[in-house]
């Protein structure tokens, strides 16, 4: 079983291409139209900070759960968090247009209204920027624990490792969901500075465990598929498959919930923010995004088959990936206003999303071993029977 | 002693991986009823022994699908048919309001019904008769052994070709197990009248003494904790009164306090002429007619009096109370439109106290005042 080995030629070339592209196009973006590029810009990194942020999350469940099942496959979820490293650049051109973006940066519109008044010490951009910097530095430095340790244990075999990564989940798991409440809030939710929702925290997390989990679906099996992890079984499929059919319920459930409190107290100061999602052609949007992240996904894995299919469950990530960023664009877009946008630049920036994630993929598996060979729960992971 | 019948060929394997091989191979030898007896569940079992997926999922499908529809069109009923109420302004079928509670019908239904499905078909509830139970063989295999039982109403069974093939995989303390015919055949079953007789004495009894407890029992003491107390509460009926009513009306020509009757009602010239403000224009009279005056008045009369509220337009529009008539008013008139209301306007009488009606009255007289600034007022 060879351990380390690179991607083919063309998936590597292939991943550069994509990369230059979106890079160019996004250039082009920012050249011809900044403001619409700019919330462009935002849908994607959030989709991009999901799949990584989500990945650690993945990481550290199994640490923290003492799961077994997904020892074998966990390098795959541990190359997807490299992309940690690389998404704080996706944001770098945001900084630059921040008043494109957000109402609350206009000094004078703030001091004219009572309630944004109230938020200014919050709202404030030298203290979004230190947010920013810190929820990244935070999440890449657990990344860089986790996995030093996962690939120390290669060498070494010392089960201690696997202690330490426990003790770091454990740490990890309320930071995590700070920062990650964080990273909504900040970015999205404060694109309409009047509006709030204490629920959209976990709302987005649970878009992020659905990106992360559909992104690793997707690049385990293709590695099975081309033999870089040729010991998986049924069963390790099925656990992955069942696991996104729960965050398919949980992202409903907590989408939902949004959804019936708002409607319920019926005030206009949080209302607002659904009716303009159901208008104007928005709530086409509205709905095909129940029936594109909820309906599909959940009868197209509800029976125990499905969840073994590889093929299916591979085409259902791609799902789940292109409704995540169906649900961004929900979240993001009807603040650009003028109508539903969608053109070029919708349709080319997820490429420049594709392509880095393919090259950091790519760079992370020509040097690493494919399977944590240290890892002392391996033997049983590869054994895991359902 | 009652007659003997042969149920089953047993056979005891040491370890799970055993007796995975034992039913793979009883399965290849074309064996269908034959059960497999493990301490633990044993992984690969259900292949190993050729199971087929459980049904019971469809029962689970066909619950859950009854809740749904009984839920919704329980609410359906209840809200468009029964009492229609308005809640939040929203319409009678509010479906989101639907959503949680079908949820959890359709969660207990499935589940419940489900598990009840499970434990009737599968189990055959109420027959814990099974000949198995209390053997030797239960003992080991509920213990520290794997056991399989070959059928004696499988149609391949032959008693001697079993031992013989229980022996060949590897099976020891090969034995049959027998049963008494008698006893099985008599074996509890669900609509046995016996069983469904005390289930009915059983469900009368609990019923009664939760009657007897939440009606008879927490009444008396000392477990009321005084809740029961020898005194009329209102609505109640009362033996004492002739006319059974506990609730007494007021004595004729009588007044109760607080409740003097307004002596100018239907005559607002009367009043203008005959009432004064009891109170003064002071800072804590003012505050307090601003805070009624906010409260009471300025939805349809606007915050400075002015009928520039944002009801314009959606009845006949309130008067200002800037105008010259108004200005020229007495105290007594104001406060007599407060309480018997005027045109459209109703009595605030109810809802405002006497005192803090004159407090308005002064309030607007500050108002208009502000409103209609003397070259006097700024020295």
């Amino acid at each position: 079983m060879g351990l380390r080995r690179e991607l083919p030629e063309r998936v590597t070339r292939l991943a550069w291409i994509l990369l230059i592209l979106g890079v160019v196009l996004y250039g082009a973006g920012y050249l011809l139209d900044a403001k619409r590029a700019a919330f462009n810009n935002v849908v994607g990194f959030l989709f991009l900070a999901s799949v990584a942020g989500g990945a650690i999350f993945l990481i550290a469940l199994e640490y923290l759960a003492g799961a077994v099942w997904s020892v074998p496959m966990r390098r795959a979820t541990e190359f997807l968090a490299a992309l940690t490293l690389v998404v704080p650049l996706l944001a770098v051109p945001l900084l630059f247009h921040l008043h494109d973006l957000f109402h609350w940066t206009h000094g004078e519109a703030v001091a004219a209204e009572k309630v944004l008044a109230g938020k200014a010490p919050y709202l404030d951009i030298d203290f979004f920027i230190i947010r920013f910097a810190a929820v990244f530095l935070v999440w890449n430095f657990f990344y860089f624990l986790f996995v030093r340790n996962s690939t120390k244990q290669d060498s070494t075999r010392d089960p201690k490792l696997t202690t330490n990564n426990v003790r770091l989940a454990a740490v990890f798991m309320p930071v995590f969901a700070i920062t990650v409440t964080l990273t909504v809030v900040d970015w999205a939710m404060s694109l309409e500075p009047n509006w709030y929702s204490t629920i959209l925290g976990v709302y987005y997390f649970s878009g992020t465990v659905l990106a992360a989990l559909s992104a690793a679906t997707y690049a385990i099996i293709k590695f099975h598929e081309n033999g870089y992890l040729p010991n998986l079984r049924r069963d390790h499929f099925y656990s992955l498959g069942a696991l996104l059919f729960a965050f398919i319920n949980f992202w409903a459930y907590i989408a939902f919930s949004q959804f019936l409190l708002i409607w319920y107290a019926n005030l206009p100061e949080e209302t607002f923010w659904f009716i303009k999602r159901w208008k104007e052609g928005w709530e086409y949007v509205s709905i095909l995004l129940i029936i594109v992240h909820f309906v599909v996904p959940y009868f197209a894995l509800l029976t125990q088959d499905s969840k073994m299919d590889t093929k299916r469950l591979k085409l259902m990530s791609i799902w789940i990936l292109f409704a995540h960023l169906l649900d961004l664009y929900w979240l993001v877009m009807p603040t650009y206003g003028e109508g539903i946008p969608f053109g070029w630049m919708e349709i080319g920036f997820p490429i420049l999303l594709v392509g880095l994630a393919l090259v950091v993929l790519s760079y992370k598996v020509k040097r690493n071993n494919m399977i944590p060979v240290g890892d002392p729960k391996l033997e049983r992971g590869l054994s895991f029977h359902l | 002693m009652n007659e003997q019948h042969l149920f089953a060929i047993t056979a005891l394997f040491d370890t799970p991986e055993e007796i995975v091989h034992a039913a793979q191979e009883a399965s290849k030898a074309g064996y269908t009823r034959f059960d497999v007896n493990t301490p633990y569940p044993v992984h690969g079992m259900d292949k190993a022994m050729r199971l087929k997926p459980s049904r019971i999922g469809v029962f689970a499908l066909v619950f859950g699908l009854l809740g749904v529809f009984s839920a919704v069109g329980f609410m359906t009923w209840v809200t468009l048919v029964n009492y229609p109420l308005v809640i939040g302004g929203k319409p009678f079928w509010s479906w989101p309001a639907f959503v949680p509670i079908a949820f959890e019908v359709t969660v207990i239904l499935a589940s419940v019904l489900t598990v009840v499905t499970m434990i009737v078909l599968y189990f055959r509830f109420p027959n814990n008769a099974h000949p198995l139970h209390d053997t030797p063989y239960m003992k080991r295999v509920s213990s520290d052994k794997f056991g399989i039982n070959i059928q004696a109403d499988d149609p391949k069974f032959d008693e001697k070709e079993i031992r013989a093939f229980l022996g060949r995989i590897g099976g020891k303390e090969i034995s049959p197990i027998y049963f008494d015919a008698e006893e099985f055949e008599h074996g509890q079953k669900l609509f046995d009248p016996k069983f469904l007789g005390v289930l009915a004495v059983t469900a009368l009894v609990v019923s009664a003494m939760t009657y007897v407890v939440f009606n008879k029992v927490l009444y008396m003491e000392p477990f009321s904790w005084m809740s029961a107390q020898e005194k009329l509460k209102a609505q109640q009926p009362s033996e004492l009164f002739k006319d059974g009513i506990g609730m007494r009306p007021p004595v004729e020509g009588t007044v109760a306090r607080g409740f003097l009757p307004y002596a100018f009602k239907g005559k607002p010239d009367e009043a203008g002429r005959f009432l004064a403000n009891p109170l003064l224009s002071t800072k804590e009279v003012l505050e307090r007619g601003k805070s009624r005056y906010m409260t009471f008045c300025s939805p349809c009369h606007g915050n400075f009096g002015r009928g520039d509220s944002r009801l314009q337009g959606q009845f006949p529009n309130p008067p200002t109370l800037h105008s010259d008539k108004v200005r020229n008013w007495p105290d007594g008139n104001i406060y007599h439109v407060m309480t018997d209301g005027q045109n459209i306007m109703p009595s605030y009488a109810t809802q405002i106290s006497k005192d803090d009606r004159w407090a308005i009255v002064q309030y607007i007289r500050v108002l208009q005042r502000a409103q209609n600034a003397k070259e006097s007022d700024l020295k």
